[in-house]
């Protein structure tokens, strides 16, 4: 890579050469260090894993012993997964609800109030202020937080709706049926706070004659918000949907630390770890959960991209 | 509604009358409302912590608190151990923000400054990297650090695996692609003149880098590490998983320590989930402008 580097500063180099832009030999190792180093470092420790675990997939390594050892089978790991590995499809199904919930309910949630406080609200930074403060808390601490709540003889809710000094509980963490969607009312606390920051540096760089036809309140708003406002938020609208995508892949912390990811609360991103720090340790299955992450995340990493790269030409 | 409406809603009393519609009344109310449901699970964690474990069990969990007293804290400050995992999360925090913003700032500069053919795939590839899910390398990475053997000095287990470094690096590699993304925008709003002029001085790539470009970065840097901070302080998953030491786990991968396995004190975990919150909320009470203004960096700009 630093090679490649290297050879691309002196063309490049050259090139520009007609901008009466000469770059001395130590310019050019500069340049060539200063690109040079964080590549090898981004190179080295993310994408040679990535490509790393895709290679990896089509094996049976066991992790044991020397890579050469192991050899290749093709589809077989992905195979398995798909029919005799019974938490790959809940978690298949669980990842698709966890971004449903993001994209349908706290996304919206997160618009609605950065619309509301995007007037000229008295207080309006205070709120704004409320509303962020789960963002700045890992999910770790949300998990243990909402604990609080959730837990089935000393949490709230079981505490107010049921009775558990004479053993009657609820107990919505540990019903398989319930504790998903628990833990999304603790993810759409931090997610909704999240898209409100992002939408208010949105509506704040509108044209302010967009802004005053948003303004009117009453009969005729959700008709401004819909016709005027909303398409005119187009480019932060992309960012959203991708940052929306992301987080519910990259979705762990939270089920980890309330059951390990099981019963009811599996996720992909729990059984590419499960593999590594848990009892089952399958090398293969792993990666190949990990390749259907680096598929499904192909999407909105080139909406993203392509569209940073518009907005830099613009 | 601009902003200049508020000074003048301030100045001029008559004018605040105008609010006051019907619609505005809802809407404060409702924004009310959702504030204190909004506030409502971290202040029961409060209420709960400052409540010794005596008091709960004798009056429940829902009732009013007869004592009110600072054990908990007390407890889990020495418990959780609370000290070293913080000492720990500042080993592996103030290294890797000091290396990102160094390694993100020299790659935008040169993909900002100079027209290299390279300048977009490179550019993607930093992109990019910020955006996999972290679960698409742990696998490979895992396998690695078990067999990249460091010196006694840098790692006790003479590996890279369960190692500070080993934290850092993966921190390091994971977020420097964002801020060379934030911060390539930020420096192509730097003028060309600028740097231009010192090169027909004769000032070289690294006085230009140094001496111009990377003081007028400034803002976008304190908004950067504000940010990167957070994440990195908030950052689970690498710990728990290229950490095997309890106690050298960073504080935010430490907490599940204070899990007892047949024994769980609500209130004492309560006391040191907020011990662990005060660095976050501390950081975004005082920078709140730099925190938010580099979220929006990035999103704006892309």
């Amino acid at each position: 890579m630093a090679i490649d580097l290297a050879t691309g500063v002196r063309k490049g180099g050259a090139r520009r050469g007609a901008r009466a832009v000469r770059l001395s030999t130590r310019d050019k190792l500069a340049i060539t260090l200063m690109a040079g180093i964080p590549t090898l470092v981004v190179g080295g420790f993310i994408w040679f894993p990535t490509i790393a675990s895709v290679l990896l997939s089509f094996t049976n390594w066991d992790g044991i012993g020397s890579v050469t050892s192991s050899h290749w089978i093709g589809t077989t790991n992905y195979r398995q997964i798909a029919t005799i590995y019974p938490p790959f499809w809940p978690a298949v199904e669980h990842n698709a609800i966890w971004l449903g919930f993001l994209t349908f309910v706290a996304t919206p949630f997160g618009l609605f109030l950065a619309y509301q406080l995007d007037k000229d609200i008295r207080g309006t930074r205070v709120y704004q202020s409320v509303f962020f403060l789960p963002v700045v808390l890992s999910f770790a601490l949300i998990a243990f937080i909402w604990q609080l709540i959730y837990s089935p003889t000393e949490g709230l809710v079981s505490n107010v709706f049921a009775d558990p000094a004479h053993g009657h509980v609820i107990d919505l963490l540990g019903n398989p049926h319930q504790n998903l969607w628990a833990v999304l009312v603790a993810v759409g606390w931090r997610h909704a706070g999240y898209i409100m920051v992002l939408y208010l540096a949105g509506l704040k760089a509108l044209d302010p004659s967009l802004r005053e036809a948003a303004a009117i309140d009453g009969a005729g708003e959700w008709h401004a918000f819909r016709t005027v406002v909303f398409p005119a938020l187009r480019p932060i609208n992309i960012v959203i949907v991708v940052v929306t995508v992301i987080e519910a892949l990259r979705a762990f912390d939270i089920v980890y630390i309330i059951n390990h990811g099981t019963n009811g609360l599996e996720l992909l991103s729990v059984l590419v770890t499960a593999n590594i720090i848990g009892e089952a340790s399958r090398v293969g299955y792993g990666s190949s959960i990990a390749v259907v992450l680096i598929v499904i995340s192909i999407i909105p990493i080139v909406v993203f991209v392509v569209n940073s790269f518009k907005e830099r030409e613009s | 509604m601009t902003a200049a409406a508020v000074p003048r809603a301030a100045a001029v009393p008559v004018v605040r009358r105008k609010p006051l519609r019907p619609g505005r009344v809802g809407l404060h109310v409702f924004l009310a409302v959702t504030a204190i449901v909004w506030l409502f699970p971290v202040g029961w964690a409060v209420y709960n912590s400052f409540r010794p474990y005596s008091d709960t069990a004798k009056y429940g969990y829902v009732s009013f608190a007869h004592t009110l007293s600072l054990s908990n804290y007390r407890n889990a400050w020495t418990q959780g151990q609370i000290p070293l995992h913080f000492w720990d999360t500042m080993i592996v925090t103030i290294p890797a923000i000091v290396l990102i913003l160094f390694f993100a700032s020299c790659v935008a500069f040169v993909v900002s400054r100079f027209s290299f053919w390279f300048n977009v795939p490179l550019l993607v590839f930093f992109m990019a990297a910020n955006l996999l899910p972290q679960q698409v390398i742990i696998t490979p990475l895992y396998e690695l650090y078990l067999r990249i053997p460091l010196p006694g000095w840098l790692s006790d287990t003479g590996l890279m695996y369960d190692s500070f470094l080993g934290l850092i690096a993966v921190n390091v590699a994971f977020q420097t692609g964002f801020c060379t993304f934030v911060l390539s925008n930020y420096m192509k709003t730097i003028p060309s003149s600028l740097s231009e002029a010192a090169r027909v001085d004769g000032a070289s790539v690294t006085r230009q880098f140094f001496g111009i470009v990377l003081p007028l970065c400034k803002p976008a840097m304190a908004a950067l590490a504000t940010l990167e901070f957070t994440w990195i302080y908030n950052d689970f998953l690498w710990a728990i998983v290229f950490m095997s030491s309890g106690d050298k786990r960073p504080i935010t991968s430490s907490l599940q320590n204070l899990t007892g396995t047949y024994f769980t004190d609500n209130n004492l975990i309560s006391a040191a989930a907020l011990l662990v919150a005060v660095p976050t909320i501390v950081v975004f009470a005082l920078l709140q402008r730099q925190f938010i203004s580099g979220l929006t960096l990035g999103a704006n700009k892309g």
